[in-house]
């Protein structure tokens, strides 16, 4: 492989990406294996850190940039995010009636 | 339509159309987007199995509990094989723009190809470990909810393994034409996905089990 600038510039995002994912991941699993905190407030910080290392894996490993990004790329992920809300929360309200039912 | 996404993104992704004809740059921008829609509605299926995970949080009908089956240091080791996995798959992408020879593409593949099976044993292992301790899916609510989450990525981890065999093969008979190519920029993204699942994976489910 040689060495050029365009190669470091593309390498760039991964080892960004990678070493961001290793932190990250480190931090969610260290804070549940040393339970410094109450587990209520645990839990939050590693939904945080994973929402955190989702964008990161997007931006570096996926390549999604709003700013680069088509009309057509930004449609389709705006669609899907409004289709999962409503078959999510369809689920969440029939599952929670059921259960209320059941009780 | 497909003509709006830009030439960076896919030489980002490895794929040198920049000099090629317009007709080959539209056609390659198409198929990638063709399979971003493939990939939103594989998230639309795991977000239904994350809300479906989410209600049956506590029900565990008296049997196993979560917190007592699962293992802190294999739910680490599999995130990092996998982490390392999309890395070096990041690598395959790399050396299919930068280089000119197709042993650096394969070879990365075979990388990523080692770190998903790796993961994948690691997981059939602890399944077998569950059931063992008969934290069977049908055992309790919960169990089922569980295994048809995660065993739907590992499904799918399992066809990555088998597709990235099949890119082995492409890479060895046809070289790095274009199809290739595009074929593997496809694979990249299929791959990454996965990593994506698996982080809210082992946030919501082993970890959330786990604080208890």
């Amino acid at each position: 492989m040689k060495i050029s600038s365009p190669l470091t510039r593309d390498f760039a995002p991964y080892f960004i990406g990678y070493l961001l994912a290793i932190v990250l991941t480190g931090c969610a699993f260290s804070c549940v294996y040393f339970r410094l905190l109450p587990p209520g407030l645990t839990f939050t910080i590693v939904l945080g850190l994973a929402l955190i290392q989702v964008i990161v894996h997007m931006l570096c490993f996926l390549h999604v940039s709003l700013q680069r990004s088509a009309r057509a790329n930004l449609q389709l992920l705006i669609f899907s995010a409004v289709i999962i809300m409503l078959m999510v929360g369809g689920t969440l309200v029939i599952l929670f009636n059921e259960r209320a039912r059941m009780m | 339509m497909s003509a709006e996404i830009t030439d960076p993104e896919l030489l980002q992704a490895g794929l040198n159309v920049a000099a090629e004809p317009r007709e080959v740059r539209e056609h390659a921008e198409s198929d990638v987007l063709g399979f971003w829609v493939f990939l939103m509605s594989d998230a639309v299926i795991f977000a239904l199995l994350f809300s479906i995970y989410g209600t049956m949080g506590n029900a565990t009908a008296g049997g196993p509990v979560p917190q007592h089956e699962f293992k802190f240091h294999s739910a680490f080791w599999e995130t990092a094989l996998l982490l390392t996995s999309s890395f070096s798959y990041g690598m395959v992408s790399l050396s299919l723009k930068h280089t000119r020879h197709r042993i650096w593409p394969a070879l990365w593949l075979g990388v990523t190809f080692c770190l998903g099976a790796g993961f994948l044993i690691m997981e059939v292992r602890d399944f077998l470990t569950l059931f063992h301790d008969g934290a069977t899916p049908e055992r309790s609510g919960y169990f089922s909810s569980f295994f048809v989450l995660v065993g739907t990525h590992g499904c799918h981890v399992f066809s990555g393994l088998i597709w990235i065999v099949l890119m082995g093969i492409q890479i060895a008979m046809f070289g790095l034409d274009q199809r290739t190519r595009l074929n593997l920029i496809r694979l990249g993204l299929f791959w990454h996905f996965l990593d994506i699942i698996w982080v809210v994976i082992f946030s919501v489910v082993y970890l959330g089990a786990l604080i208890k």
